[in-house]
Parts: structure tokens; sequence; C-alpha cells
């Protein structure tokens, strides 16, 4: 049976609930890239398989850009982003999209936030005369402010304070981050975003979105050479946002302690011990380490039956229903290594860690199974077959890397990178990754337990 | 995936299944050969060589609704274990094997039909094929492995009685459906699930997992014979016959509301009526419609009266569930326990609003250019073709149904529409589900 928990991380947060999430498909995978003049970056992938385009604006700011004490702005804003501008009526964005038979929607993460359409490739033109419009030209009333503010706290409500798992992420990534703002959540704390203003959404919409700080993306049944012609006609007239420096967050000071959390909640129906560490994340031109991690990850607890945790907690010690780890390494700053284990009936969070510690200590000791390692490498080759059927995926990765401060390069090369890593790189990692007074040790608990923490 | 919000996508994924199978191509070139195989099975076949895989799909009607009696959850539980173990291969062997072919099998569950879903390299298919016919034909159901299993889907029950959408989602079908295989959770109870046995397990792959009620699909590089080989070897050494289908579901709710008191901020409601048939002739009438008032996106009448104009929720839905056994209009809205009544009020104006002004020839103009320009779109790829093809069979259509689909969306005429509108959108038909805290609903 296939993994039924996930960490709950609020990482990416849309516009509104997508009810059919697919995509055009990749083929070859050609790319090609441009920049215009004014600083605009432009990525085409050609898939000539089925007349669809996918069309996506990311700009170079998220909810980590965003200044203290207004937590939410980046994603407030992206939903203020489907009301008026000088030349389209609230709404209107969408609802031509929709006409065309096409779908839209937006998203916020730590580091971009992102806009796209997917529609018949002969509409290209007109998505990106609306999009290039809404980058300069948003008008926003009081009214909206009020209006919206209500929905995201609606949001906010659904994703995170209806969901116990969620507010406990949410303290743990809080803990986990002394100094940087990957430790505020996306959405916003509540008691900030009920008070973002018409003024903090534009304040940040005049600095981030410009065409010096954006990444066009281009992904299905396309011409290069037009795109970059119609690229240049809607957005070449663009005016950038003059000093707009490269992103430098606070960074973290050396941890030198371990953080621990209880978490408790009525609605709790399942406890479990969740951990994280901070860890590097890929950086331009250096993607060893993280490569290094994403094996790890794969092989610790990528899958629910044969990796190395699964072995340990759900089929010989039993503790576990559920072990995993998780790990993602496209971050601008450093990232987290996570792991899980959802204890079985009639084991305390005591035993759980503490099942968990022993079997890291083993895999330390033991080392990488040759077997394990090549496996996860065939799959890790055949993901990227399997994914090339879904161009949608596809562009999301090259923008997903890109507004994390990597490059083209970059991306052609991580799956060379990921096949050449070595036994010795994981574990040499590993031994580097797991220092407690870099971690985070929750327990989720159902609220009558009373389990004195260690 | 989360299984905790898998209830809510699994009621929605009834809806989308009933969107893609109306998805027809414009312009996308699927090109469908149906092929009888040597064994006699009935195949559909895109075959599509850019990318080197194919993507495999499998139904078998009936999936969890037959279940026997007092044996609930075990066609569900033997639906999990299927990838736990088969012929010489334990557990861990076979997602060794799996994992080391890269083959994508999945094995999956509803009231309707157990799924199977495969995506297999071309350069070892065949291996990959075996370790899905051994799945299918030999499975294991050893008992460590059966416990294991177990206890996860006794943690996804306790899970599912602390979550608001599927406490709400599960309310309504019970209100609704009563004793029916839909009025309970594929799941099974606590008890149901703790009682059940290796034995149990026999029984209910026997009872779904036969060649009477199989459907399958294929998309990608695979030429007909091939084909033909790879299913008439996954297949033909099933049982012949399944167990007979449930009876049509009963619908047993009146209009009105249902109040489950659960200590959570935001109230969670689900709502819905009596539906409509796909072999109606004003179903396309009703899919128009339903589009307009409840449809995906910000257009929708219900997204634009309570997010938009009123900020009363994040999202606001409603869509046919067109289901084997019963058809139902449904809906889903969330708001924080002390706004909840408005969105309520809101969506209730908005079904009296259609029986006093109807829509307008701009709306249903605006909705039939979406939904038939939408269409070529869905045809994305070789996993999704191979689920629409696999959801037409499952529907008794012929390949080239997907042709005329766009003419029948075309077709519908304003007074389609408000004659669906007084049978269909009937507010006094309308029964609300809340869970929550909610404020000021009165009764």
């Amino acid at each position: 049976m296939r993994a039924a928990f996930l960490v709950v991380c609020q990482v990416i947060v849309f516009v509104f609930l997508t009810r059919v999430i697919s995509g055009p498909a990749a083929a070859a995978n050609d790319v090609s890239t441009f920049t215009l003049e004014n600083g605009m970056e432009i990525v085409v992938i050609e898939d000539h398989r089925a007349p669809v385009v996918v069309h996506m604006v990311w700009y170079k700011a998220g909810a980590a850009d965003e200044k203290p004490g207004v937590s939410g702005v980046a994603h407030f804003l992206e939903h203020l982003l489907f009301k008026a501008t000088e030349n389209m009526e609230a709404g209107e964005l969408s609802a031509t999209v929709a006409e065309n038979g096409g779908s839209d929607n937006a998203f916020t993460t730590q580091d971009a936030t992102a806009y796209f359409q997917r529609v018949s490739s002969d509409r290209l033109e007109l998505m990106m005369r609306m999009e290039a419009d809404r980058m300069r030209n948003l008008k926003l009333t009081e009214q909206d402010i009020a209006t919206e503010r209500n929905v995201i706290l609606e949001e906010r409500n659904m994703r995170v304070e209806n969901n116990p798992g969620a507010l406990f992420s949410e303290q743990r990534r809080a803990a986990q981050y002394l100094n940087h703002p990957y430790g505020i959540p996306v959405i916003g704390w509540k008691h900030e975003a009920e008070r973002l203003s018409r003024g903090d959404a534009l304040e940040f919409y005049r600095r981030y979105y410009a065409p010096n700080n954006a990444i066009l993306i281009v992904a299905g049944d396309v011409d290069p050479a037009e795109v970059f012609a119609m690229a240049r006609r809607y957005y070449g007239p663009l005016r950038p946002t003059a000093g707009l420096s490269p992103r430098s967050r606070p960074q973290e000071p050396l941890q030198l302690s371990e953080r621990r959390l209880r978490f408790r909640d009525p609605r709790v129906a399942q406890p479990y011990v969740a951990r994280s560490y901070l860890a590097p994340e890929r950086d331009p031109g250096n993607q060893k380490e993280a490569a290094a991690l994403v094996l790890l990850a794969q092989i610790l607890g990528g899958n629910p039956t044969t990796s190395f945790l699964a072995r340990k907690l759900q089929f010989e010690t039993k503790t576990a229903i559920f072990a995993g780890a998780f790990y993602d390494g496209t971050s601008l700053d450093d990232t987290t290594f996570s792991l899980m284990v959802v204890l079985s009936e009639g084991i305390s969070h005591q035993e759980g860690e503490q099942a968990l510690d022993e079997a890291i200590a083993s895999f330390l000791q033991e080392g990488v199974d040759p077997q394990d390692l090549e496996r996860v490498k065939i799959q890790l080759r055949a993901a990227y077959i399997y994914e090339s059927d879904n161009v949608q995926s596809l562009a999301r990765r090259y923008g997903m890397a890109l507004t994390a401060g990597l490059t083209i390069d970059d991306i052609r090369q991580w799956p060379g990178i990921l096949q050449q890593t070595s036994e010795e790189d994981i574990m040499a990692a590993a031994r580097r990754l797991f220092d407690r007074r870099r971690a985070v040790t929750g327990w989720l608990m159902r609220s009558e337990t009373t389990e004195a923490i260690r | 995936m989360n299984r905790i919000t898998g209830a809510f996508h699994g009621v929605l994924a009834v809806a989308m299944g009933l969107v893609l199978l109306f998805a027809a191509p414009l312009r996308a070139e699927v090109d469908i050969q149906e092929i009888t195989t040597p064994g006699g099975f009935r195949v559909w076949l895109v075959e599509e060589q850019a990318i080197p895989f194919v993507a495999l799909e499998i139904r078998f009607r009936g999936g969890a609704s037959l279940d026997m009696p007092g044996k609930r959850g075990a066609i569900n539980l033997m639906t999990a274990t299927l990838e736990e173990g088969a012929g010489d291969l334990d557990a861990r062997a076979f997602a060794a094997r799996r994992d080391s072919l890269a083959a994508e099998l999945h094995f999956d569950v509803g009231p309707d039909a157990l799924s199977v879903s495969a995506k297999m390299l071309s350069e070892n298919r065949t291996e990959a094929a075996e370790l899905l016919r051994l799945a299918l034909n030999e499975p294991r159901f050893d008992q460590d492995a059966v416990d294991r299993v177990r206890h996860q889907v006794l943690s996804i029950i306790r899970s599912d009685q602390k979550d608001p959408d599927s406490i709400a989602f599960q309310t309504f079908n019970r209100l609704a459906f009563g004793e029916h295989p839909y009025g309970s959770s594929i799941n099974g109870t606590i008890e149901s699930v703790s009682a059940l046995t290796r034995e149990d397990l026999v029984e209910a792959r026997n009872r779904v997992i036969a060649r009477d009620r199989v459907h399958v699909a294929a998309v990608g590089d695979i030429t007909p014979d091939e084909l033909s080989e790879l299913v008439d070897g996954l297949l033909s050494g099933l049982p012949a016959r399944g167990a007979p289908m449930p009876p049509e579901a009963p619908w047993l709710l009146e209009g009105g509301q249902t109040v489950v008191p659960f200590e959570t901020p935001q109230s969670v409601a689900v709502f819905g009526a009596p539906g409509i048939g796909m072999d109606d002739p004003d179903f396309f009438a009703a899919y128009v419609l339903t589009e307009i008032v409840g449809g995906s996106g910000l257009q929708s009448r219900l997204m634009k009266e309570v997010r938009e104009r009123r900020g009363l929720t994040y999202g606001v839905y409603a869509y046919l569930a067109d289901r084997v056994l019963a058809d139902t209009l449904m809906g889903h809205v969330a708001s924080a326990n002390d706004r909840i009544a408005s969105a309520i009020k809101v969506i209730r104006g908005e079904w009296e609003r259609l029986q006093r002004e109807g829509v307008s020839a701009e709306e249903l103009a605006r909705a039939k250019r979406y939904m038939t320009g939408a269409y070529p779109l869905r045809f994305d790829g070789n996993g999704p073709i191979a689920n629409i093809l696999v959801g037409m069979q499952m529907r008794g259509m012929p390949p080239d149904y997907i042709n005329i689909r766009n003419a029948r969306i075309e077709a519908v005429t304003l007074e389609d529409i408000q004659r669906v509108i007084r049978r269909l959108y009937r507010p006094e038909k309308l029964h609300f589900v809340v869970v929550g805290q909610p404020q000021g609903l009165g009764e």
C-alpha cells in the first residue's frame, strides 16, 4: 500500500483549488532561451504532440522576500492580480481564458510567485497581452482588499486552521529557522494576514513585478522564434524596476542547540514523530551535496516498502505504520531534510523516536546497500521519461529551479549529477547532515496524551 | 497522497471522471484502435511512439460496492494488499522487483471500480507485465502483509473520523443512500476491518477481479499484437465470473440541513440533491447548466457570488456526480463558523434565482465556448488519454462517441436549460450537511 501520510508542508499556495491537474506533453524536451533588453528571461520548451501551450510568468519574489510584519502579502498579492488593471476589468483575464477553452491559476512559494494559463497553442498571443498588462498596470480598490482578505483567511482556515498536522508543521518550521524568513508560512501568520492593506500589496507589487525580475516559460506546441518575437512585442515595452539587487535574505547563524516541540490537539487521529534537519540546497555550479541528499532521502525513506526506514521500522520493529524521508533541494537558501515516523497503535512517541534514532545510527554504520542505490537511480532515470509525458510539470520544474537561483545549465546537468553520485558521496552527506544541533524534533499528539518529553 | 483529504478528492474525482468522459477531440489526433485479443478481451489502443513507455489502464466494474454483507472494507484491504507480494515474491521482493524495472503499478478501488494503472518502460515491458500478472493472478496475502496494511487502513479510518471533509461526505452518503454500499465508506469500520481474515481477502478478490467485468485501454509505445499478448497474459487466468452487481442506490434524503457538531474553526458543508443520468435526453443541458452554476475556476455563479463578491469562502463548487448506481448533483463549500450560514444562504439563493431568472443567452454561450474549447486540451499525454478511454468503456460508450460530444453541447438551448432548472435545481430538494460549529444556521 502506498504512503498514506505526508509531512504537511504548506510551501505552495494556489489562488484557487484546481480540480483537474494535468498538462500537455513533451516528447523531445527541446529547450531554448532568450533575454529581452529590459531583463526578462524567456525559456521555451517544445513539444508538438498536442496543439496545447502552457504560458507561465514567474516572479523571483516569494514569501521569503516580504518585509517583517506583513507575512502573507506575496500570496495576497497573487490573489489580487486577478482584479482589475488599467485595461481589464476584475476577473476579465480568467474569464477570457475560459472563453477560449483554457484554464488558469497561480501559486506562491517561499522563493517565487507564478501565474499560468493552459490554452490551445493558437491563443498564446492573447495570453501574453493580458499577462503583460497585469505585470505593471494593476488597479486595486479598498473593496478588493476587504473581500479578498477574507478569501485568503478562509484559505488559511481550510489549509491550516482546520488541520492539526498543518498547524504542527508551521510550528516546526518556525523553530527550524532561527533567522531566515523560511520560518514564516507562505500563507502568512493569521494575525498579520488579517491586517494586510492595499499599501502593503502595492509596495510589493511595484518593486517585484517587473520584467527584470520575471521569467517567462512557454511550453508546448510552439516555435521558439515566434515566441521570442511575440514576447518582445508584449513584454519588451515594460519598464524594469530600477535598483533591484539580487535577493539577499537574513541567513541562518550556526545552529548550536537542538529544538523539541510537542503539539497537542483533540483533532489528532494519528500521532507521529517528525524531525527536520537544516540542509544545504542546490547551488549554481554546485549541486553535488544536494544530489547526495536526494538519493539519501530516497534510500532512507522514499519507498513505503523497500526503503531503509520502512524495512527497519515497519517490517522489523513494527514501530511505525509508515516511515519516510523527504528532501527538496530546489530552494534559494538553506532547506530542510525531514524524517517522519507514523506510530503504530500502542507505540509511544518516545519509543518511536528511539527506534528512528537507532535506525539512523545503524544506517550510518552499515552504509548504502549498492542494490538500493542502483534501484533508486533506475527510478530517477525513469521518472524523467515519465515526466516528459507532461510538459506542464516540466515547465514547472524549470520555473522552480530558475527562481531558486539555478541556471539552465544546472537544470540540464542535474540528472547526470544524480546518476554520478556514489555510495561514499551519500554517506559523507549523511554524516554532515545528521547533527541534532541543527534539528527540530516534533511530537504530534492526541490532546489526552500526557507522556513527558525527555 | 494524503488520505485525510482523500475522501474529498475522491468525490470530486467522480465529477472529474465525468468531465473527462465527455472530453472529445476537436483537433487532437486520437486514433483509437479497437482490438479483440485471441483470448476474447476487447481492448482500446492508441499507438504513440514518441516516448518509450506504455500507459495501461484496467478497470474491474463493481469495485468496493461488491463487499459481502458484514465484510465492509474487504475489497479495499484486498486491493491495498495486491502489491504486497505475489507468486514467489514476498512484499519486499515484489516492491524491489517493481522498482528495479522502474515500472509504475498502482492499484486503487472506489465504489464503482477497482483500477489498475500501470506505466511500463518499453525496454523491460515483458518483465513488468509479468509482475503485474503475478499481482492480479497470484497475490499472496501473507498474514504479516495483511496485518501491516490493515493497520494503515485503520489509521486512515481513524483520521477520517476527525477530518471535517470526510465526516461531511460520509454523513451525506449515509443519509442519502442508507444501507446501500454507497451509504458507507469503502474503507469499512474499525470493527469490520479488524475482523477481516485472509480468507475474506481471497473471497473479495474473486468477487471483483474477474473476466466478466474488465475494461482495458492502452496508450503508448506498443503494437496491437504486442498489446493482445500482454492483455491475454494478464487476464486469461482470472476467474470467469465475479459477484453480481448491487441494485441501484435509493435516494433517501429530503431537502433541509443536518449539522454534525465538531470543534474546528471552519465549517465544511457538503450539499446535494438527486441528479440526472448520462443516458437521459437532458443530460447535456444539465452538464452545461452545472458548469454555469458551479464549475471550476472563478467564473461560476457560485464562485462569483460566494467568493468574489462576498469573500465568504476560498472555494465553492457544484458538479454532477454520475456514478454507476446513483446520479447526484453535489456541491461543497467551507467557511468560518460565523460565516457559513451566510454562505449557505447565498447558495440557496442561487438555486432560487435560477428558478426566477434562469440563465442568460450570454452565459450559455460562454459556458459552451469554454466546454467545447477546453475539450481537446484534455488529450494531453499517454496516461490521461488511457484514463479517458477506459472511463468511456465503463459507461458503455463506443470510441466514436467522442466525436459527437461537442455537438451535443452546442445543441443545448435555453429552453433545455429552463426545463432542467425546473427538474434538477429545485431549492426544496437541496440538503446541506454541515460539520463544525456553525453559528446562526437555525433549524
